[in-house]
């Protein structure tokens, strides 16, 4: 019935089709009353920027706004390319952000097989705690925490060296140290948090495979080798690929609370750099042309991680 | 039965829990070390090396803290911008994640991957700041609480949480003549307490603890929130108010221990309450990592 009207009067079953769905939305009107202050704020605050993004492609000025302003093409990406700084950023983002993977990754595994073998309730809650705080401070906090603790005057780190007859180092001025003050700063805040899920990985393990080791009479460590870690891997293996994924994000927070004007070479990063050429600088066009060459790459990186993880398990990430 | 634990073992045991007492150390000298700083009179904090214990007193830091008016505007400044933001995100969180609960919601796949896809790709920096410069908001706290409202991630947390709860309540309510706004606030709102927390404390701690935004958008030094004045006083440099807000007094005090003390002053709020709260947000850990 409803093709042979298609055919006969293609225009009206339109109409009649339209008019059929705002019925169909005027019945669940007090969901959509709910649902529009939602819609109407990630239209303005998440598709604004997306449109405003459309500057990359401009030589941006403020008052003229983005229909006033003259189109340039990629020429934004050409000055990115051709120029030295940013291919240095780049690089210093993804060699600061493996790094974080390398040594970052495993921190949190380890530690909750640590935990996982505590068994006295009041020493593991006690231990949980004390990691987790890290992670609930803001990294201006941290900077000041972590700047107190390499001083060269009276940080406890070295003092410790001087035991050891080196003379004090002022680490975060030091190029050659920047990066892994950065690398042991992100473990330090986020190995107790990211525990939480290896310990949930944990405690879903069948107990029976416990129980038939002990009467095998197999120790510990070969539990934790034969049983615990094999069943941990697929928790493991999905949360590697993911982290890999954002291997081009990196902290902001962190990177320029702590960034001075000595380590600018190995220190600064694409989230920095952004910043300065955009905001303290004011070069709009460009530095949207640095931003939307990042999330395009993590885009397709995300993605791409994301469907990989699904690949190998059946459940979803999102 | 119980199996005796061989020597090996035993060695083991000791091996784990001296590492990971070793590791708290870790995590606490250097809020030992910046506590004892703000309380020690200057010849002890010129002294090289570990102040875990304070051994001499010296509170002068934490009376120019007191003393200083723009530290309490600050911390004005953090609370309004932590409880309004707390209160929009929660009630823009639920007023999103209960109708796309709904399986009948007219074109419900299209309203959720309109919102879903915000979570891959952003705009970024410069047209996000371009953005509230436009839309008048510099200078203000929507500036501070619009832009990060609501996120996607937490709405379908909230969703997935809601459609888990037994529908036979909800039709009760609709055969009493209740439209489903009224649903949303009397009857899925009181039964979603634990996710409420759960979203309220990751909003709050995320408003307590941000500064970015208000560095960029926030020009009027009275508006200014509690992390940017410590980034002032900390990273930055001196701030010059501190000489007149102590009206000329001179005090003999280390400079050193008066940005610890505000230091203290900033992250006892935290330090004090994220232990007994923690469990909400191990819950937000969870459900975010294995599925939604």
């Amino acid at each position: 019935m409803e093709t042979i009207l298609t055919q006969l009067n293609p225009g009206k079953v339109k109409w009649r089709g339209i008019a059929n769905i705002l019925r169909k939305y005027r019945a669940q009107k007090y969901l959509f009353i709910m649902l529009l202050p939602v819609l109407a704020y990630f239209a303005i605050f998440h598709y604004g920027p997306i449109y405003g993004v459309l500057i990359a492609f401009q030589d941006y000025r403020i008052l003229d706004g983005i229909s006033g302003s003259p189109w340039v093409g990629l020429a934004n990406f050409w000055d990115l390319f051709s120029g030295a700084t940013f291919l240095q950023v780049l690089r210093n983002s993804l060699i600061i952000n493996f790094y974080k993977l390398v040594f970052g990754f495993p921190a949190p595994i380890l530690l909750a097989l640590l935990i996982n073998e505590v068994n006295r309730s009041w020493f593991k809650k006690t231990v949980q705690t004390i990691s987790y705080m890290p992670h609930f401070l803001s990294w201006i906090i941290l900077s000041g925490l972590i700047i107190e603790i390499l001083s060269p005057s009276r940080g406890p780190v070295n003092l410790i060296l001087s035991w050891f007859g080196v003379k004090p180092i002022y680490f975060i001025t030091e190029p050659g140290w920047f990066r892994s003050i950065l690398v042991s700063s992100e473990i330090w805040r986020n190995v107790g948090f990211s525990t939480i899920i290896y310990l949930a990985a944990i405690a879903g393990i069948n107990p029976e495979m416990y129980e038939a080791a002990e009467v095998d009479g197999i120790n510990r460590i070969r539990k934790i080798w034969y049983i615990t870690l094999p069943s941990m891997i697929p928790v493991i293996v999905i949360l590697l690929i993911l982290a890999t994924g954002s291997i081009i994000n990196d902290d902001f927070e962190q990177v320029y609370n702590l960034l001075n004007a000595k380590v600018q070479d190995v220190g600064n990063v694409i989230s920095t750099y952004t910043y300065t050429e955009g905001l303290t600088r004011m070069n709009y066009s460009y530095a949207a042309a640095v931003g939307l060459f990042k999330n395009v790459v993590s885009l397709v990186m995300v993605l791409s991680a994301n469907m990989l993880a699904k690949k190998l398990t059946e459940e979803t990430i999102i | 039965m119980r199996i005796k634990q061989s020597a090996g073992d035993t060695v083991f045991m000791v091996l784990v829990y001296v590492l990971l007492t070793l590791l708290c150390f870790l995590f606490l000298v250097p809020i030992m070390q910046v506590v004892t700083v703000s309380v020690s009179p200057a010849e002890i904090i010129n002294r090289y090396g570990f102040h875990l214990i304070p051994t001499k007193f010296d509170f002068n830091g934490y009376v120019l803290v007191m003393h200083n008016s723009q530290i309490w505007l600050a911390y004005k400044n953090t609370i309004v911008r932590t409880v309004l933001g707390t209160s929009i995100t929660v009630l823009l969180t639920f007023m999103g994640a209960y109708p796309l609960s709904k399986k009948y919601l007219v074109h419900r796949k299209f309203w959720t991957g309109f919102i879903v896809l915000t979570m891959f790709f952003s705009g970024g920096l410069i047209p996000s700041y371009l953005l509230v410069k436009n839309l008048g908001l510099m200078n203000t706290v929507w500036a501070l609480v619009l832009p990060s409202a609501v996120s996607a991630y937490m709405l379908l947390v909230v969703r997935s949480f809601i459609a888990g709860l037994p529908e036979s309540l909800e039709e009760s309510a609709q055969i009493d003549g209740a439209n489903e706004i009224f649903v949303l606030f009397l009857i899925i709102i009181p039964l979603s307490l634990p996710i409420i927390a759960t979203v309220g404390l990751y909003s709050a701690i995320f408003h307590w603890n941000a500064w970015f935004d208000s560095m960029i958008y926030i020009q009027d030094g009275k508006k200014q929130v509690l992390q940017i004045l410590l980034r002032n006083i900390l990273l930055v440099g001196s701030d010059p108010s501190w000489e007149t807000s102590t009206g000329g007094l001179k005090m003999n005090v280390n400079s050193e221990s008066l940005k610890m003390a505000t230091l203290v002053v900033s992250m006892a709020p935290i330090l004090a309450v994220y232990p007994f709260l923690q469990k909400y947000f191990l819950k937000g850990a969870l459900i975010g990592s294995i599925k939604g």
